[in-house]
């Protein structure tokens, strides 16, 4: 009887067995890099419909973040400025230009300036920025050096992971409140002072951020 | 078996120069891992967030601006009921003049005036300066003449007449009343009194405690 197989198909079931292995390797490593936010999100810079830069306005200029997000500190969305913020100083500071029309037409019709939307978090998370912006949370910790942008770019994951890591460690983040907004700020002391304050306002201002689920979701 | 390793090696070379790396900057909208159409009504949930669109209402706004002549129930100190003092919601009396002095509700202290620091520098200082002179970073950028508020006119003006222009504008001034909730903008208005006092001060108004640490006899 001749032979239907060569010897060397023996060693095949094992060979098939490690290659399997090699490839479910391949597949969650490209699964854990390419589809989570650090991937997917990172880096989106939108093209908006005003080449607005935050670098000019708030670190050349130096207005507080809450100058335009007025609704930041007090409720749990950051508001978009109106076209009128913009008109606050634009009625008289480069008035004919052509890049500034769309805001002088949303002043003057009413209708809103058409902003693509950066950050977005799934509907089921209920954020609350004045949750944080009041307690010393400071905005680069979620949207990084927005005052160093000419363009807004994701700058941070915003992943569940991501808020854990902070919800879990939040002397590491919590700040004083008059320097939530300075987004250059960085204790004076470095990582240890900041851990040392840190603990200390967390404690004094009873910061007790939730792990649960509801505390996020609902 | 080794073909089988290599055109798995060439695979995985073409996946990520397609995919790239991560932190490369980007402006289309971006890959969704879990889209709507397989996984529908998590993500995207059939309800409106703060200035979302909406295809219900002709002008594609969720937000819905207010009626003609409607007072929103909320308006006044946050998290008050309506409520009809002129002198503290529009710095008036009850004969059309500007109210002196600040109205009986409110509590000048140390905490106030905190507050209105720091509300005046965030909305009033990029213009009016950090000390009220007019000489804010806007005028190096071609804001016309911001007045300072240290001349007699401005000095003598009524409360009530520095709340009217918050909330109303003056001059090439917009309004300031969607910025400020009404006691934010008292606690504005105490703040520009201390800067306008700190300006125009004496050596006899320093206590006599303080005279000698700054060297006034």
């Amino acid at each position: 009887m001749s032979k239907l197989f060569p010897k060397s198909a023996n060693k095949l079931p094992l060979q098939i067995v490690i290659y399997l292995f090699v490839l479910g390797g391949i597949a969650t490593a490209g699964v854990s890099y390419y589809m989570t936010p650090s991937y997917t999100r990172i880096g989106y810079a939108p093209t908006q419909p005003v080449p607005f830069s935050h670098a000019l306005h708030a670190g050349q200029l130096g207005l507080d973040c809450r100058y335009c997000h007025v609704g930041v500190d007090k409720g749990p969305a950051s508001t978009i400025p109106t076209a009128q913020t913009c008109m606050n100083c634009h009625n008289q500071v480069k008035l004919d230009s052509p890049l500034l029309a769309v805001v002088r037409e949303s002043y003057e019709t009413g209708d809103p300036v058409p902003w693509v939307k950066v950050h977005q978090v799934p509907d089921y998370v209920y954020f609350n920025h004045s949750a944080h912006i009041t307690r010393g949370v400071s905005c680069v910790e979620c949207h990084g050096r927005v005052d160093q942008m000419d363009t807004v770019t994701h700058a941070k994951s915003l992943s569940m992971s991501f808020c854990l890591d902070c919800h879990r460690n939040p002397e590491a983040a919590v700040r004083p409140l008059d320097k939530v907004t300075d987004l250059a700020w960085e204790h004076p002391e470095g990582k240890a002072g900041q851990l040392r304050d840190g603990a200390k306002f967390v404690h004094d201002w009873n910061v007790k951020p939730p792990q649960s689920c509801s505390g996020c979701h609902r | 078996m080794r073909n089988v390793y290599l055109v798995t090696a060439l695979a995985v070379v073409l996946l990520v120069s397609v995919l790239g790396l991560r932190g490369t900057v980007f402006t289309a909208p971006p890959m969704d891992v879990f889209p709507e159409w397989a996984f529908p009504g998590m993500k995207r949930q059939s309800k409106y967030k703060p200035q979302a669109s909406s295809k219900l209402f002709a002008d594609g706004r969720a937000d819905r601006p207010l009626p003609a002549g409607v007072v929103a129930a909320n308006y006044g100190p946050l998290g008050r009921p309506l409520q009809s003092d002129s002198h503290l919601l529009s710095g008036k009396l009850a004969d059309g003049s500007f109210a002196r002095g600040f109205p009986e509700s409110i509590e000048v202290n140390r905490q106030f005036l905190e507050q209105g620091r720091e509300r005046y520098s965030i909305y009033c200082a990029p213009c009016h300066g950090a000390l009220g002179d007019g000489n804010g970073i806007t005028k190096s950028y071609g804001m016309g003449a911001t007045p300072t508020y240290h001349d007699e006119r401005l000095r003598e003006i009524a409360e009530g007449e520095i709340l009217n222009t918050i909330l109303h504008g003056k001059g090439n001034m917009l309004s300031y009343a969607d910025k400020l909730t009404i006691e934010e903008s008292w606690a504005v208005i105490a703040y520009v009194r201390a800067l306008q006092l700190a300006q125009h001060a004496s050596p006899a108004d320093v206590p006599a405690a303080h005279k000698p640490s700054l060297g006034i006899k």
